[in-house]
């Protein structure tokens, strides 16, 4: 682990100038529409000065902190997901020819992207992603290539949300791996950031900004802002035996209970910062002489994703979600050696139903500690 | 077990490579068997039990077992219901179009790992297309299997697959070629019934036995557990089981059955692995 | 030349029954041989008889005047045909036809309802028999009616 510095304010405006020039696209959070989203940045003035965030089971509102916090919120609604893993990717073109059809790969991502501000969960997310995604037999080298040329700056949380829970899924709230440099950002006495370099190209960047070492009362603030994250977590989630938990209550009635409130509407997936699933579409135009086949982001709680020939296989909301939450925290271990939750809690926030991940966790606890003393 | 060939992963796996159609022959009346030919002279190589993503251009792509004979040299061969609009331009490709192709994907039937035994094979309808591979890869060196046994369920006579395989295989590879229909008309003098049916009179002795199930799920769960209670120890009763795929490379999600990918850890798969998934509503 | 009881101990129906049982059913029992085509019974006799198959091969049909006739099932060597001899009103339901030569033990449906009737306990290990082919067949009987192999609808 790289020595602590201390980033002042106009250091972190530097930073993104450098990151500019370099040549990046630079992203963060910003407020649009009334939620904290990820999106281009221009400079310090566009991060979200001041705005907190109120996150429970259905519930977003963004709040006047009533101070100068530039990351003073919990997660944003997106993630880093859509920036390396695009929600619609042009595959190949094809094209008709006198005898069959020639392919024609699409372009490789063209501008590599800065991110700013990424969460300690998210950050976590994205790991779980590389896995999935480009350490197995086929990765997918678009989002390798974009992994690659990516810089990451990553944010302790200081205020997680009513629905975080990182910190029982071992993600959070201070980032320990995977970024080019991280910020944790003190108010009192003077507004600044401890910074620390992950990678050699961080420890350059923060060498190129002068900064100063932090003072071990620098160290200590950091440490107790971490401590106090913990203890205020909105949410926790019992980990031991959970695989177990799930593959044994897949009969369970409970299932058919989650049904009755949950919409399938795709939320959950949608914001979820590990789900990978897509579909594949091959796109004609009108002459049938063009075909375009792009990867689409899809989700489990569709009735299509579980085509097969003219019926479906998981046809019932209950059996969907009880494919969703069984994959996500049971099968998921067994498939790539680690969970696919990270507790960043979008799922619990942004259910209109107000299905809580962790609550229905613990009531597969009760329904199978009754199943054992019935 | 060596149950796999793949070639080596190309740049991009998402592209299919062009093949044309060399030949169309119609098996029944909504079931074609396509023998396809690469435009660039590669041939593809594979192992009996594994599947292809067939690509209907402008259209889209198909999972589709093949079912041609891994120890002869020749066109890639797959056989095709028309269920749905991708198979429908698939068993209608006149002989010269071009059909594009990714693959071989998933894990085969790993007939090698069941030599020194007796083999059951139990083939329900369509079922007895990616069986056909098996079978060729034992009649290949039959002297190294024990007794072998294809039970072979059809809707009805009409509805044989293979009939000309199926004769060549009892006359000459000393393989028990036993088939069963649904129903028939009075001049059918084989046997009317269920595939499990013919379990209690096939001749193998289940502790030293491989047996390897394709068909519908319900079918192949009603074989299995039969042949379970014959005494076919479960890790050695293989299933071929089948999801909605999109990409056939283990990154697409869809053809998740619990932990596994049927794409990369099957389609094949014991059913020591299978038997607590099988029995759950939906899964 | 074998006699009855040493016949039917060949069938897996009398396997687990009493010497003392197929004795007493034997006594309503005689063998039957049949050519190929010979009809064993017809849909809509009365159902007098309950065959068990030595050897050959039964096929179990039903005749529909629009579409011709339908073989449902076949019965083979060892197994059991009819058991309408057991229900009232006593009728079969089906046609059973030879399509080998068939050699048969028949048995005379009053006669063994009438010694089951007398004695309740071999009545009671009878129809325990009875009980299993008929699960047995209803399974098969709705496995084939799914048409698994038929197209997705």
């Amino acid at each position: 682990m790289a020595e602590a510095s201390i980033l002042e304010l106009h250091g972190l405006q530097d930073l993104l100038q450098i990151l500019r020039s370099r040549g990046y696209r630079v992203m963060g959070p910003t407020v649009r529409d009334g939620v904290i989203t990820v999106s281009d940045i221009a400079n310090i003035d566009d991060l979200p000065r001041g705005v907190g965030d109120d996150q429970d089971a259905g519930h977003y509102r963004l709040r006047d902190r009533g101070d100068d916090a530039l990351f003073g919120f919990a997660a944003p609604m997106q993630s880093a997901k859509s920036v390396f893993f695009p929600a619609d990717e042009l595959l190949w073109r094809g094209r008709r020819e006198s005898e069959g059809f020639s392919t024609e790969p699409a372009e490789a991502p063209s501008e590599p992207v800065a991110l700013i501000g990424v969460r300690s969960c998210d950050l976590a997310a994205v790991g779980v992603q590389d896995v999935v995604l480009s350490s197995r037999g086929f990765p997918d080298s678009r989002y390798v290539a974009r992994r690659e040329d990516a810089f990451v700056v990553a944010t302790t949380c200081a205020d997680p949300a009513g629905t975080c829970f990182c910190a029982s899924m071992g993600t959070g709230p201070k980032p320990s791996a995977g970024y080019d440099i991280a910020l944790t950002e003190l108010l009192e006495p003077e507004h600044r950031f401890v910074a620390e370099a992950g990678s050699q190209a961080g420890a350059d960047i923060l060498a190129q900004l002068g900064t100063e070492p932090a003072t071990s009362e620098d160290t200590s603030a950091t440490e107790q802002l971490v401590t106090d994250a913990v203890a205020s977590m909105g949410r926790i989630m019992r980990t031991d035996d959970l695989r177990n938990l799930l593959y044994s209550q897949a009969q369970s009635r409970h299932w058919d209970e989650v049904a009755s409130r949950c919409l399938a509407c795709q939320n959950c997936t949608m914001v979820c910062p590990t789900c990978f699933c897509t579909s594949v579409e091959d796109v004609s135009d009108l002459s049938g002489d063009l075909d375009e086949r792009h990867r689409v982001w899809d989700s489990c709680f569709s009735q299509e994703y579980s085509r097969l020939h003219t019926n479906f296989v998981r046809d019932s909301t209950a059996s969907r979600y009880r494919q969703w939450i069984t994959h996500k925290l049971a099968a998921w271990t067994d498939q790539f050696g680690m969970s696919g939750c990270v507790g960043c809690g979008r799922c619990v926030t942004w259910c209109p139903a107000a299905i809580d991940i962790t609550a229905e966790v613990a009531a597969l606890r009760n329904s199978a500690d009754q199943d054992r003393e019935g | 077990m060596t149950a796999t060939r793949t070639a080596p992963p190309p740049a991009d796996p998402m592209l299919p490579r062009p093949f044309r159609v060399t030949r169309s022959h119609l098996d029944t009346d909504d079931t074609v068997t396509l023998s396809l030919e690469p435009l660039d002279g590669e041939p593809l190589d594979f192992a009996a039990g594994q599947f292809t993503m067939l690509h209907a251009f402008g259209i889209g792509e198909v999972p589709i077992s093949i079912s041609g004979d891994p120890t002869w040299p020749g066109p890639l061969t797959h056989t095709i219901r028309d269920v749905g609009s991708v198979t429908h331009a698939l068993v209608t490709a006149q002989v010269g179009e071009v059909v594009g192709v990714r693959g071989p994907y998933g894990t085969g039937w790993a007939t090698d790992a069941a030599a020194g035994g007796d083999v059951l094979l139990a083939a329900g309808g369509i079922g007895l297309a990616p069986l056909r591979p098996a079978l060729w890869e034992i009649a290949d060196r039959r002297e190294d299997f024990g007794r072998v046994v294809l039970l072979y369920g059809a809707r009805s006579p009409a509805d044989v697959l293979f009939a000309h395989d199926l004769g060549r295989w009892a006359d000459e590879h000393a393989i028990d070629v036993e088939i069963t229909v649904d129903y028939a008309p009075p001049t059918w003098r084989g046997r009317v019934g269920p595939v499990t049916k013919l379990i209690s009179r096939a001749g193998f002795d289940p502790p030293n036995t491989t047996a390897l199930i394709c068909g519908p799920e319900v079918m192949m769960t009603l074989t299995a557990n039969a042949l379970r209670g014959r005494g076919v120890p479960t890790d050695r009763l293989r299933l071929s089981m089948e999801r909605n795929m999109k990409c056939g490379v283990g990154l697409c999600g869809h053809c998740q059955l619990r932990e596994f990918f049927l794409c990369v850890d099957g389609p094949v798969l014991s059913y020591d692995r299978l038997a607590p998934l099988m029995d759950v509503w939906e899964f | 030349m074998r006699t009855i009881p040493e016949l039917l101990t060949d069938s897996p129906f009398f396997h687990g029954l009493d010497k003392a049982v197929i004795d007493l059913v034997a006594g309503c029992a005689t063998t039957a041989r049949f050519d190929a085509g010979d009809m064993l019974f017809r849909a809509g006799q009365s159902a007098d008889t309950f065959f068990v198959i030595r050897h050959g091969r039964v096929a179990v049909e039903l005749r529909n005047p629009s579409r011709g006739t339908i073989t449902l099932d076949t019965v083979h060597d060892g197994e059991v045909a009819g058991w309408s001899w057991l229900i009232p009103p006593y009728l079969w339901m089906f046609d059973a036809r030879a399509i080998e030569p068939t050699s048969a033990v028949a048995f005379d449906g009053a006669c063994l309802r009438g010694k089951c009737d007398r004695d309740p306990a071999l009545g009671y290990a009878l129809m325990r028999q009875v009980s299993q082919v008929m699960y047995e067949r209803l399974q098969a009987a709705r496995v084939q009616m799914l048409d698994l192999y038929g197209a997705p609808t």
